[in-house]
């Protein structure tokens, strides 16, 4: 078993505490290490003005008058309460989560009043402002209620937790997708979503069905029974050997000829594609996991009498998930970000809609800005999947030491 | 603890056999790891295994609770023989406890989880009831203040006591052991030895494979030492030790016991 090494406290000894004296020790103690100082501080010099300049010619205009697009695309306006609906759905659930799983609670209900306060002072109008106070209200009172709960009888309530958080996502489409004849949640197609709205589904759905087929195929990859070995393994690395973009093409094409009888929508079409495509990349990341499960913990589950499948569920893939949790998540969030080539077959998903906004004549020549926003939003999701994975990797570490 | 002989012949009677083996043969690919072992467990007997390395002891008592198949004869446990047949596998481990020489505790659960796990899942107990249960255990190996730790926090005799209590708390009615303290410091194996020597007292039928000479001596009330996959010889401790009839049995106890 690898124990992972403490973190040693950063020590702030008095010779580091002095500026220049940290200067020259780390910043000219050779002369090559002078050297790319000098050089990085001139281009620096060289970039700075010109960077300078360009912001301050920027006008994001183009971002807030268009925030609405970029968001949700062409999601009916009358209908946008749902989106607010759904976002109050997750964030309260954050927050619940974070009570439950006893987050750090200056920097919850900071950060809820923080953004409170820029609710209220930003340039939203009456709804938005109503619903982005609420969202607000919903994590810190969620912060609140999950400690509570938790500390009265927690792992009842953690579970409970789990649950919801898996009801959450058919609840979650279903208030988006509506249906057909309600007056209440009339039906609002896949096609009609865009922006930020659709490139989060397409995440999600992909990263929730991915998932499970993932661990199916990579047991299957080490089943006994040589046909399900060879389907499993054979669709992995065809999946592998060929590009997103190519299964995209794939799929608008390929499942109306399979599916002639069913009209499927596009979008539901990327998203069978990007699943397919992700559940081989996950297969293989849980078959690393497998692989590194100890022979001795199958045989000490067999001994106690367990039956294979719960020697599975119970000792194998827990163990084996946790492993690779952190190339499960760098796949997730390269699926996010992979959402972005859904364009390409027609989609306007963030970067879609970014595009097709650019294509106005009222916004020529604001590239930089739409494009910059549209990354600030990626990394914005990337870099939180990144830091949540890491809190979780600290709270499950602690059964490894 | 001092050696109690008196202990020894508690709750067996000659015609009560736990375990029947007949001729039981096994091969790795072309290797012959067991040769047509044969020999009979009464309830309630605490025999040890000894032998040299790669002398078939530990594939031996593998194979009692099928964590190896045997290829040839009969294992018949508790009046069940061992086939490949899913449900007498499982029938027979749960009456079989075992402990493994690496411990092998499971590393994402607690302690108290760690024992309760086969009395929830495989005999259906109560959660409540599987942890007072988990906890008479501890106590009874003496680390009831560990149960809310993870395994990797504990030193390797605690472990060791826990996979003990994880094995007691499906209630067997066989206990194997393969090599308990071969993994363990030194002085760590005391500890374990100790909770052995308690469990060899409740009259725990036990099959203990060991290079613990002395607790063989005190404990055992059969000695049977394999070499190239066979049962060379088979007698009590006693006869074992002072006057060992196979030519193979008196060199590995002159190297073992001058060494």
């Amino acid at each position: 078993m690898v124990r992972p090494v403490p973190a040693t406290t950063a020590t702030t000894s008095p010779e580091t505490a002095n500026p220049i004296r940290w200067i020259r020790k780390n910043l000219f103690n050779t002369w090559y290490n002078s050297l790319l100082t000098v050089a990085a501080v001139a281009a620096l010099a060289a970039l700075a003005p010109r960077l300078a300049r360009w912001a301050w010619h920027a006008d994001w205009a183009v971002v807030s008058a268009n925030m609405t697009l970029l968001l949700t695309g062409t999601y009916p306006r009358d209908q946008l309460w749902r989106l607010w609906a759904a976002l109050l759905t997750v964030m309260s659930l954050f927050g619940l989560s974070a009570g439950a799983w006893r987050g750090n609670p200056r920097r919850w209900i900071g950060a809820a009043a923080v953004a409170a306060m820029l609710a209220t002072t930003g340039p939203f109008q009456a709804p938005a402002r109503g619903w982005l106070l609420g969202t607000c209200a919903g994590v810190a009172a969620g912060f609140m209620l999950g400690r509570g709960l938790t500390a009265w009888r927690r792992a009842l309530w953690r579970r409970v937790l789990v649950a919801l958080w898996v009801v959450s996502v058919p609840w979650i489409y279903l208030l988006l997708h509506g249906w057909a004849g309600s007056s209440w949640l009339p039906r609002v197609g896949p096609s009609a979503w865009g922006g930020l709205t659709l490139t989060l589904v397409l995440a999600i759905v992909g990263i929730v069905a991915s998932f499970p087929l993932g661990i199916l195929l990579a047991l299957g990859r080490r089943s006994r029974l040589p046909a399900i070995r060879w389907v499993c393994t054979a669709y992995i690395e065809c999946v592998r050997g060929v590009p997103l973009i190519s299964i995209l093409f794939m799929a608008q094409v390929l499942l109306p000829i399979f599916l002639p009888d069913y009209r499927i929508e596009h979008v539901v079409r990327a998203m069978v594609g990007i699943t397919l495509f992700s559940a081989a990349y996950m297969a293989e990341n849980v078959r690393g996991g497998l692989q590194g499960v100890p022979r001795g913990q199958i045989e000490a589950a067999h001994a106690l009498g367990l039956n294979g499948i719960q020697t599975l569920a119970l000792i194998v893939l827990p163990q084996a998930l946790r492993a690779v949790l952190p190339a499960i998540v760098g796949q997730f969030i390269s699926l996010l970000k992979d959402t972005s080539l859904v364009a390409v077959v027609g989609l306007l998903e963030l970067l879609g809609i970014a595009r097709s906004v650019l294509a106005n004549p009222t916004w020529l020549g604001r590239q930089a800005e739409v494009y910059l926003f549209v990354a600030m939003v990626y990394f914005i999701f990337s870099f939180s999947m990144s830091s949540a994975s890491r809190r979780l990797e600290r709270a499950l570490g602690l059964g490894e030491r | 603890m001092s050696a109690q002989p008196g202990y020894k012949a508690q709750g067996q009677s000659t015609a009560d056999p736990i375990i029947i083996c007949e001729d039981v043969h096994k091969w790795y690919g072309s290797y012959h790891a067991l040769r047509g072992v044969s020999t009979t467990v009464r309830r309630g007997e605490k025999i040890v295994i000894c032998g040299p390395s790669g002398s078939g002891k530990s594939t031996f008592i593998r194979t009692i609770n099928r964590l190896e198949e045997h290829h040839r004869g009969r294992i018949i446990v508790d009046g069940i023989e061992l086939s490949g047949d899913v449900r007498n596998i499982e029938a027979i481990r749960r009456e079989v406890g075992m402990v493994f020489q690496q411990f092998n505790l499971f590393p994402h659960l607690t302690v108290l989880d760690n024992i309760t796990l086969g009395p929830v899942w495989v005999r259906k107990m109560k959660r409540k009831d599987a942890e007072e249960l988990a906890m008479q255990l501890l106590e009874r190996v003496g680390i009831p203040d560990q149960a809310r730790k993870y395994p990797g926090q504990l030193s390797g005799g605690q472990q060791q006591r826990v996979a003990i209590a994880r094995a007691l708390a499906m209630q067997p009615k066989i206990m194997l052991f393969d090599e308990p303290t071969s993994a363990l410091d030194p002085e760590m194996i005391k500890e374990v030895l100790d909770v052995m020597r308690e469990l060899a007292h409740s009259g725990m039928t036990m099959l203990v494979v060991t290079h613990e000479m002395g607790f063989a001596r005190e404990v055992a009330d059969r000695i049977l030492f394999f070499d190239q996959g066979n049962i060379v010889e088979e007698a009590d401790p006693e006869t074992f030790f002072t006057n060992p009839q196979h030519e193979r049995s008196r060199l590995f106890l002159s190297q073992i016991l001058h060494h």
